[in-house]
């Protein structure tokens, strides 16, 4: 778990200090792409393991796909097959136009790499840190988790966000998307549209928050207990014990979050994705 | 919680993975699965409509086995009509068979009956000759009364 290394990649100047040991395993790997930094600045280790990840993922999902074949499937593509089909029993119940020119393969997707991206927090940490270290010196930074960063987050609810409103746009045109927005849900009537508006402003606002946010705080929430507990295995042999079974218990716990956010993250995706094509 | 460049970076990385499975893993996967999904309709069809042909083809034999059933008992039945009537047909012959030789036999014997009546007659009248030449031997001459004997002879 957590917390054999825990020592290890204390740097002198953090060396024991908890806050120091937090703050070193919650900074990212920044790489400002450009001088002003501020905004301009990449977070590297997100973006390398989020690219890797999803690489790896949708390749081999990719190499099974190639070679699949209509007769007897071979394990690989039993398993990749047990997925998709599960994915599309999802959106089949949600989503009832023609679902496989784009939102379920988009919500096989996001569903594959997501649940890859939470997977990384069964990384222990301090090892990301140690091979880091290895690699990168002591001061180096990475983050393992994806998902615990809200840049990606929030990236994929705003992409979610952009598809709904083009897909919106899309089935209802223009005209009739902004005659939703003034008219529904509570009617045509002419003083009720401001309501209608507000009511509208707010779920296109409160949408990418809550569908971010709540990947986003799991995944950070998991990755600081793993964080606290690494913590608590530093102070002598009782903690370490102690860290350590707790750590594998937070871990086994966090299987099922990890799947269930990925699932929840998937599932949002489609609803919002479906709503933006049914009229009201 | 600082908002970035990292968010782009992800936004495009999200884009391109999208399209990737849009593009080339959805298509086959869907492919193969709907494939077989119709060859198992198919099976399915097919053992369907075997089972069908199955139940026709057992109705039809019971239907012909019946229909030959009936027929060979109708067979039957004529087969001991006509056994009766050739029997029956048998008997009539056999009875004017038996009347005809019965008459034949009677018609011989009546013949029989009528030669023998001739030979005794005949034979009477040479006795009854004998016996009137003994009377008459005495009395008369064979040769002179021959003629006449001859003539009676005739008569009877």
């Amino acid at each position: 778990m957590a917390t054999e290394h825990a020592d290890n990649v204390q740097h002198a100047e953090h060396a024991l200090t908890p806050s120091g040991y937090i703050e070193h395993h919650l900074s990212f790997n920044a790489y400002p792409v450009n001088e002003s930094a501020g905004f301009w600045t990449l977070h590297v280790d997100t973006f390398v393991m989020s690219v890797a990840l999803g690489l790896i993922v949708m390749g081999l999902v990719w190499l099974v796909a190639r070679t699949a074949t209509a007769g007897v499937p071979s394990k690989g593509q039993a398993f990749v097959e047990l997925v998709f089909g599960f994915i599309d029993d999802q959106v089949k119940n949600i989503f009832h136009g023609n679902r496989h020119s784009f939102i379920a393969p988009a919500a096989l997707t996001v569903f594959l790499w997501v649940f890859a991206m939470n997977a990384m927090d069964f990384l222990p940490v301090d090892w990301v840190a140690g091979v880091v270290s290895f690699f990168g010196g002591e001061h180096a930074k990475w983050r393992a988790v994806p998902t615990s960063d809200i840049n990606t987050t929030f990236a994929l609810a705003l992409s979610v966000w952009i598809l709904m409103i083009f897909f919106a746009v899309k089935v209802k045109g223009l005209g009739g998307w902004i005659h939703e927005l003034f008219c529904a849900p509570f009617g045509t009537k002419i003083w009720v549209w401001p309501a209608n508006f507000l009511f509208n402003m707010i779920e296109y606002v409160s949408k990418p928050l809550s569908h971010s946010l709540r990947l986003f705080g799991n995944m950070y929430a998991g990755e600081v207990i793993f964080l606290l507990l690494g913590l608590w295995a530093a102070t002598g042999l009782t903690g370490t014990i102690a860290g350590a079974i707790l750590g594998a218990g937070w871990s086994i716990f966090h299987i099922l979050i990890v799947a269930l956010q990925a699932f929840i993250f998937m599932m949002l995706t489609v609803v919002y994705l479906a709503m933006a094509h049914e009229s009201h | 919680m600082n908002i970035n460049f990292t968010l782009i970076a992800q936004a495009i990385a999200f884009a391109v993975l999208i399209w990737f499975t849009v593009k080339f893993v959805w298509p086959p996967l869907l492919k193969a699965i709907e494939t077989r999904q119709k060859e198992i309709a198919d099976g399915l069809a097919a053992a369907a409509d075997g089972r069908n042909s199955l139940e026709a083809a057992a109705k039809k034999s019971e239907v012909t086995l019946t229909e030959a059933k009936q027929k060979a008992s109708e067979i039957i039945a004529q087969a001991e009509k006509r056994g009766t009537q050739i029997i029956e047909e048998a008997k009539g012959n056999a009875k004017v068979e038996g009347d005809r030789i019965i008459a034949g036999a009677k018609a011989e014997i009546e013949q029989e009956v009528n030669r023998a009546k001739e030979g005794l007659r005949a034979q009477v009248s040479t006795l009854a000759i004998a016996g009137a030449e003994k009377i008459l031997r005495k009395e008369i001459d064979a040769k002179a009364h021959s003629e006449l004997l001859a003539k009676l002879a005739a008569e009877l």
